[in-house]
């Protein structure tokens, strides 16, 4: 194979806005904050962005975008599908553009009210096509029913049990307690809370979902020549995938041969096909955690740890600083802002550079995932 | 050209109108609407291939086989007895109508007759009971249960009762 990705591009510039509940702003405006402040963080003049990429979910497109900011003639532009499955994807496709010589300056953003905004399953006149006409009726309204399926099978299939998924929610939580930009910064969970939270939907209760958040990222990718003239140290993306699994079904994957081994093992293996290290080579993960049963599930997934392992996986501090795994240093979707996954490419970045609020020593290899049960993508990043 | 198995006159999906209880009527695409013609008529009918060669059941309904590409499809008739392979209890915030019968149960039932087939749906006393009928110690994963059809809003909706054992 003569092309290949590897390390031809790398991420110079992140910048977000504030996470809260509400915030005053449009998504439009929000968007732009992200964008500017990435390309300020890159030391890049907005006038030489010429690529876009963003999610079909993405309501500020990137005509809007390219004529706020100042950009110039815009020769790529593309969007990915199935919400927070395609956060990696978008760098993924910068980093093609951008080594293939379509593009040379790419912005990649996400900017979404969902702590004031409407959720399209509160909306009672409309119903879904296939496959809302399987579900929707007999009462799996929202993605916490459909994941919390999965979660009960297995559960049941592999004995994890409750106080795994509350390994999870802790070590997320834990990490937005060190994270002042985290909207749970300063609010911290303990055991009991979660045990006698109430439930969402039953296994999964309020602690196992992810929080409502308004705000926005970006992000800022360039080959890796000019990488290393930028302001800040690059930080290198050594392999992309995206994963849409044979018969796949969506977050309702009970039609599949084994519902369990969702796009994560698909995104997977092209992952470590391409790259230059393992598994056990990740310094530090950030995991896609809408809810709590995809950190397990995703484990197995992406090959840190045998079919069924996942939930036995995080015990032992396992996924706390100094354990086996670090996971969502910045507090992921669970604890820091749930923005469909992109504060999670930030703080990969961020631990790369090693300025994280909760650095892990020495980190120089990070895998960044995105939503597991829908199409996914995934990235490593390298120092 | 492969003969076509299809019925001549396509069968037409049934027009929901609200249900008495307010709940979601199914809303059958082009593929899906004989399953919601069949079940109209008490029966349950998952989709195979008419191709003799192969012959596989697939679900959800869609025009074209995934195994051997053949665009004829006829529509099996099923026991109606299956297991139960996961469940959820669904609490609020949700619509109204299932807010008010919060926590109810959501199960998926793997078919007897095909494996990997698995349809949503509520475990309920009887037919025309609510969703939240049955005692929520009694959902199990493996319960055997029988398919049952409540009438709603001109439609005809499974739903599962527990198999007498
Ligand atoms: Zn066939």
């Amino acid at each position: 194979m003569a092309a290949t990705l590897k390390d031809a591009t790398a991420i110079v510039g992140i910048g977000q806005t504030a996470f809260a509940k509400q915030l005053p702003q449009s998504e439009k405006e929000l968007a732009c904050r992200a964008i500017l402040a990435a390309l300020d963080d890159a030391g890049i003049d907005p006038s030489e962005v010429d690529a876009f990429s963003s999610y079909t979910m993405e309501e500020t497109d990137e005509v809007e975008v390219a004529k706020a900011i100042g950009a110039g003639d815009v020769t790529f532009f593309s969007k990915i599908g199935y919400g927070g499955g395609g956060s990696c994807a978008t760098v993924g496709h910068l980093a093609a553009a951008v080594a293939t010589g379509q593009a040379s300056v790419g912005v990649a953003w996400r900017s979404r009210k969902r702590g004031s905004g409407p959720r399209p399953w509160k909306n009672t006149a409309v119903q879904l096509p296939t496959p809302g006409q399987w579900t929707r009726p007999f009462g799996l309204l929202r993605p916490a029913d459909e994941i919390g399926m999965l979660a009960r099978r297995y559960m049941h299939e592999y004995g994890a049990t409750r106080d795994h998924l509350f390994n999870v929610a802790m070590a997320c939580r834990n990490r937005a307690n060190e994270n002042p930009a985290a909207m749970m910064y300063e609010r911290p969970l303990t055991r009991e809370m979660y045990m006698t939270s109430r439930m969402i939907s039953d296994p999964l209760c309020l602690f196992d979902n992810c929080l409502e958040t308004d705000g926005a990222l970006a992000c800022v990718i360039v080959s890796a020549e000019r990488a290393r003239d930028c302001r800040q140290k690059p930080v290198y993306v050594h392999s992309v995938a995206q994963g849409l699994p044979s018969q796949h079904h969506g977050m309702v994957n009970y039609w599949n041969d084994d519902p369990l081994s969702g796009p994560a093992w698909t995104a997977a293996r092209h992952l470590w096909k391409q790259a230059d290290f393992g598994p056990q080579d990740v310094d530090v993960a950030q995991i896609y955690d809408a809810f709590t049963p995809l950190i397990p599930l995703s484990l197995e997934g992406y090959g840190f740890c045998g079919r069924g392992e996942g939930a036995a996986f995080t015990e032992g501090g396992a996924l706390e600083m100094g354990g086996r795994l670090p996971i969502n240093t910045g507090g992921g979707g669970l604890s820091e802002a749930y923005v469909h996954g992109f504060n999670l490419i930030n703080e990969g970045v961020k631990q790369l550079r090693g300025i994280s609020t909760a650095q892990v020593p020495d980190a120089a290899t990070c895998l960044v995932t995105a939503g597991e049960g829908v199409p996914t993508s995934a990235i490593l990043l390298r120092a | 050209m492969q003969p076509t198995t299809k019925p001549a006159t396509p069968p037409t999906p049934p027009t929901p109108s609200a249900s008495a209880d307010g709940l979601l009527l199914p809303v059958p695409d082009e593929d899906g609407a004989p399953f919601w013609e069949y079940t109209a008529q008490g029966e349950l009918r998952v989709q195979g291939c008419a191709e003799p060669a192969c012959g596989k059941l697939r679900f959800p309904p869609r025009p074209c086989c995934p195994h051997c590409r053949s665009f004829d499809s006829e529509w099996r008739l099923m026991s109606g007895r299956g297991r139960i392979w996961s469940y959820v209890q669904p609490h609020p915030p949700l619509l109204p109508a299932y807010a008010a019968q919060a926590p109810y149960n959501v199960i998926l039932v793997e078919l007897a007759d095909a494996p990997h087939i698995r349809l949503a749906g509520n475990l309920v006393a009887s037919a025309d009971a609510p969703m939240n009928s049955v005692d929520p110690a009694r959902l199990r994963i493996g319960a055997r249960v029988q398919v049952v059809f409540t009438e709603t809003g001109g439609m005809a909706v499974p739903r599962w009762i527990l198999e007498k054992s």
